[in-house]
């Protein structure tokens, strides 16, 4: 036991399997310790706010401010108001009125804007541009207007009394507020999703429940294959008849067909976690239960099980002493790949919208489901689905390295 | 000789039959075998003629098809659990691959205390489990301080099929049903199971059921031999008047065709 | 003097196992076999009779490594060239080998004519398959097989049938060496006869000039060969013609051997069956002394340190042995008379 233990872990296909599954569960216990909040707290108001750091700007006024004269700042401050697109507008207008277009430099922000104030005039029209055009360059006019200017902003309260607004403060274009000085930052680094509600934190959540409703399922389907298979396969006779005959039932109804008409006929306000944990291992044993058969028929035939026949034996100590060791590796395997197919099944139900009820816990099939619904793949916001379907995928692969992995030692005939 | 010698284990008309339709194959047909107390009885035949059917019809291990199996002159009955293991207590047996014999994943000590457990030593104390196990060792010329914690794979198959003898030694069977026992030994071992089988047979007086494709190896242990071919027996007697003066025409193809020493090796009659 | 068919010197060869550890199972072996001469090596299982047969093939591939040493078949030497060169030049012209269980590697699906195809196809380019039929259907009525067998699949003939038709494709390219490794070992004894019957006739009619045959069962070896070379723990310990060999053995392990041959004929059951207690050695350390000193009556001090080369014995026969071959019979004598 011990050496097949070792040999598993030499495996480079186990070992790496292993350490991205183990991560993932440390992941998944570690940070609620350290992020306590509930993870279907709506805090967003509003949808799909995009991956970052949100500062609070009320708390921002108050904190300290400081000075910091840095070169560049006025630039990358203008940059971020004037992009691309409205800098080609203005050549544009610009070549129109009649400046050369090999004195437009476009990248030079300053003298772009200087060029264009000193130009610009709303009621000039040249052939060709059309009402639209003309009130497109009013409106980017407009916009550029102050953004040279070196003014500071001004915050001001509503006198009470007067009605009339006085100034209390000023805030310099160099002045810097500290980060870690404002009471409320929250980083969001998954940002918010339609529900306006953390996606990471929801995230971790689901993948706890995903992996429960994987190892929940994987040991229905287990337990269920492994005792009709032995049963069936060492009894042998009439009972294994009966146990075929449900066994095949099973094999030729698609089994995602009848976990969608359990889970359907469930009815939503069933419909936990756990049950359909256990609808989906109740659907998928079957696989289990003829493989595990078909080895025992093999051992049951075995000099070494007439041995302990012979040596007065009951049934159920020769399964368990003289069968279940042999086959022990084989349902281990078996056990990895159905919490596997148990979590991606989870997913494809309720991306049907068959997955558990949505009020109580996230799952990562839900996630896909609220990001589907809420069409976060046609408007872009790849954060809502994308840090999903990696994990989903993640977890999926990881099993598969570890199942192939136990597979190369225990089938020595399988390496090389 | 004037003492009647005591009938153990007789097989009337049995017969077992796989599968039905037109699947059906007849592995042992209407079989008749009497075995005498202190006897080396033989069954000798090719690969398929059904002689590992018979040993386990006569093991209990299956279920004849036909036919009534007497153990010391009453009806065998082993319709149940407590019946068989009282029946298994009488007739043990030894298979031919010692390798698959062990349950790799129990120790050699679980195989030897199994038996003293079988033979009602449940709850000796245990010192007298080791000093019964080293003794059965010590039989068989193994040591039992060097098996012991130990597994069936890190022994040789000539010691695995020795630590065999070792737990008949334990269980004293009437009837030992020995499966080729040597067949899958080098040739400098099988003589040392023999020899310790045969030991065996004096010590605890058994009487032997030796099963094999050897028609040599079944002339130099047994007292009678039985050639099966097809599911039948089609000659019995004792060794000497089967093996020099074989009277059935399978019996004597069968005893050419063995390469041999002394005798000419006739390749013609092929 | 005959023509030496094939010669070999000091050949030895190693497994490399999966943890890199040297397994030396042949252990420079030297064989010269005449032509028409047939050469049998005997040994329990594990002492390198198998590795020997297919080391002697030239054609190596892991786990199986070439150490050293030349084989020379018809005066070519054929040791230590490129691995694809022997197998389409010296594979099934010069040397055949039949593996063990060789009759299990027919692939099901196929017609025995196809494998026949195969085999022509590869060595030579302008021939049709009709006369390849014929070809065959020629060499099987020769070798006594029905030509009917060539239309069949392998799991329409029987055991005997499926290894005698082995053989006759093993031969098709008229190789001058056979090795057969076990050939008869898994048949029946009628199927068994049959299959011998075909390999001597094989060499009486020329299709191959010598052969050698690999078995544990030492009746059938005797009845077989000319010379039975005897190995243990990947060493030859003694060789000579097969009636020494069977009923005049010098060393103790051959004696042994000998002492365990079980034949039903009259007087068998008076005989007392020798036995040789103990293990091989471990080939990954093999012992530095006399390789069968841990399991030997008659071992003295100096067995376990001196390693012992092989000794002459007259007519060719040789035995490795520190104890002179007079000495080991007189202790032979003396051990009968105790009886």
């Amino acid at each position: 036991m011990k050496h097949t233990l070792r040999q598993i872990f030499r495996s480079p296909n186990f070992v790496v399997g292993f350490s991205i599954f183990s991560l993932i569960i440390l992941t998944v216990i570690i940070y609620p310790i350290f992020v306590p909040n509930p993870p279907l707290q709506i805090i967003a108001q509003g949808t799909f706010f995009e991956p970052g750091i949100y500062v609070n700007t009320y708390d921002s006024f108050n904190a300290p401010s400081y000075t910091l004269k840095l070169d560049g700042a006025d630039s990358k401050r203008i940059a971020s108001k004037l992009n691309d697109e409205d800098r080609l507008a203005m050549q544009e207008w610009l070549v129109g009125f009649g400046i050369p277009e090999n004195e437009i430099d476009i990248h030079d922000t300053e003298a772009l804007l200087n060029l264009w104030n000193t130009n610009f005039d709303p009621t000039k029209r040249f052939p060709g541009m059309t009402n639209a055009d003309r009130n497109y360059f009013i409106r980017l006019n407009n916009s550029v207007q102050g953004l040279l200017s070196t003014d500071p902003a001004i915050i001001a309260v509503t006198d009470e009394e007067t009605g009339s607004l006085v100034e209390t403060d000023r805030v310099q274009q160099t002045d810097y507020i500290n980060v870690s000085q404002v009471a409320n930052v929250r980083i969001l680094p998954l940002g918010t999703d339609n529900f306006g509600r953390d996606v990471l934190t929801e995230l971790i959540a689901a993948t706890r429940v995903s992996l429960l409703i994987g190892f929940v399922a994987g040991i229905v389907a287990t337990l269920i294959g492994l005792i009709l298979g032995l049963v069936s396969g060492y009894l042998g006779g009439l009972v294994d008849d009966v146990i075929m005959f449900i066994t095949n039932l099973f094999t030729v109804i698609p089994s995602f067909v009848l976990l969608i008409l359990i889970s359907f006929s469930i009815g939503q306000d069933q419909r936990g976690a756990f049950t359909i944990a256990v609808v989906i291992g109740f659907t998928s044993w079957v696989w289990t239960a003829r493989a595990v058969r078909s080895q025992v028929i093999s051992l049951r035939n075995r000099d070494h099980v007439n041995l302990s026949k012979l040596s007065g034996h009951s049934i159920v100590y020769i399964i368990v002493n003289d069968i279940l060791p042999y086959i022990a590796s084989y349902v281990v395997m078996a056990f990895i790949l159905q919490i596997s197919s148990g979590i991606l099944a989870e997913a494809g139900l309720s991306i049907l919208g068959l997955g558990p009820r949505t009020t109580e816990v996230p799952t990562l099939g839900l996630m896909m489901n609220w990001a589907m619904i809420y069409q976060a793949h046609i408007l872009g916001k790849w954060w809502a689905y994308f840090p999903v379907i990696v994990t989903i995928a993640l977890i999926a692969f990881s099993m598969n390295l570890m199942n192939t992995g136990m597979d190369q030692v225990f089938n020595p005939t399988l390496r090389d | 000789m004037t003492l009647e010698k005591k009938l153990y284990l007789s097989a009337k008309g049995v017969s077992k039959v796989f599968g039905f339709g037109n699947q059906k194959t007849v592995a042992v047909d209407n079989v008749d075998l009497d075995l005498y107390e202190g006897e080396v009885v033989s069954i000798v035949g090719e690969s398929g003629s059904g002689k590992t059917t018979l040993s386990k019809i006569l093991l209990g291990l299956i279920n004849q098809t036909e036919g009534d199996i007497y153990f010391q002159g009453v009806k065998r009955d082993i319709s149940s659990h407590a019946k068989k293991r009282e029946y298994w207590k009488n007739i043990q047996a030894i298979f031919q691959d010692p390798f698959s014999s062990y349950n790799t994943f129990n120790k050699i000590d679980t195989v030897l205390l199994d038996c003293i457990n079988m033979r009602g030593g449940k709850y000796f104390p245990r010192e007298k489990k080791i000093e019964l196990m080293k003794e059965a060792c010590s039989f068989v010329n193994l040591k039992f301080e060097e098996l012991t914690n130990k597994y069936p794979f890190e022994l040789s198959g000539g010691q695995m099929q020795r630590l065999m003898i070792a737990r008949i030694f334990l269980l004293k069977p009437k009837i030992l049903l020995a499966d080729e026992p040597t067949s899958m030994i080098d040739a400098c071992s099988r003589a040392t199971i023999l020899d310790e089988l045969m030991h065996l047979r004096k010590e605890i007086g058994m009487t032997i059921i030796f099963i094999t494709h050897d028609i040599g190896l079944a002339y130099y242990v047994s007292d009678k031999v039985c050639i099966m071919e097809k599911g039948r027996f089609v000659e019995t007697g004792t060794a000497d008047s089967v093996i020099l003066t074989p009277h059935h025409a399978y019996t004597k193809r069968l005893i050419n065709d063995v390469p041999k020493i002394h005798e000419e090796w006739d390749l013609t009659t092929v | 003097m005959a023509n030496v068919m094939l010669e070999v010197n000091e050949l030895s060869t190693k497994y490399i196992t999966r943890f890199q550890e040297d397994v030396y199972a042949v252990d420079k072996v030297s064989i010269k076999v005449e032509e028409g001469k047939s050469l049998g090596i005997a040994g329990e299982s594990g002492c390198g009779k198998s590795t020997l047969a297919l080391s002697l093939m030239g054609y190596y591939f892991p786990p199986l490594h070439y150490m050293g040493g030349d084989i020379i078949i018809n005066g070519n030497k054929i040791s230590g060239l490129d691995p694809d060169h022997v197998r389409k030049t010296v594979l099934g012209k010069e040397i055949a080998y039949i593996p063990q269980a060789a009759m299990n590697a027919l692939n099901p699906t196929r017609k025995i004519i196809h494998f026949i195809e195969d085999v022509i196809l590869e060595h030579e380019m302008y021939v049709t398959k009709k006369d390849i039929y014929e070809r065959a259907k020629k060499l099987f009525e020769t070798l006594g097989l029905p030509p009917e067998v060539l239309q069949k699949y392998p799991v329409e003939l029987s055991g005997g049938m499926k290894q005698r038709t082995v053989i006759a494709i093993s031969v098709l390219l008229l190789p001058k060496v056979l090795i057969a490794d076990e050939p008869s070992s898994a048949l029946d004894v009628t199927s068994q006869k049959m299959v011998i019957k075909m390999m001597k006739h094989l060499m009486d009619a020329g299709f191959i000039s010598s052969m050698i045959f690999i078995t544990h069962e030492l009746p059938l070896l005797y009845n077989v060969v000319d010379d039975i070379m005897v190995m243990y723990a990947g060493q030859i310990v003694e060789k000579g013609s097969s009636h020494e060999m069977v009923f005049d053995p010098i060393h103790p392990y051959s004696k042994g051997l000998m002492g365990s041959i079980i034949v039903p004929e009259e007087g068998l059951r008076d005989v007392k069956l020798t036995a040789i207690p103990g293990v091989p050695p471990n080939l990954k350390k093999p012992p530095s002394g006399c390789r069968f000193a841990e399991r030997c009556k008659y071992v003295r001090p100096e067995c376990r340190v001196t390693s012992v080369p092989l000794r002459e014995a007259g007519d060719g026969r040789v035995y490795r042995c520190i104890i002179p071959e007079t000495e080991l019979r007189e202790n032979y004598a003396r051990e009968e008379q105790k009886k």
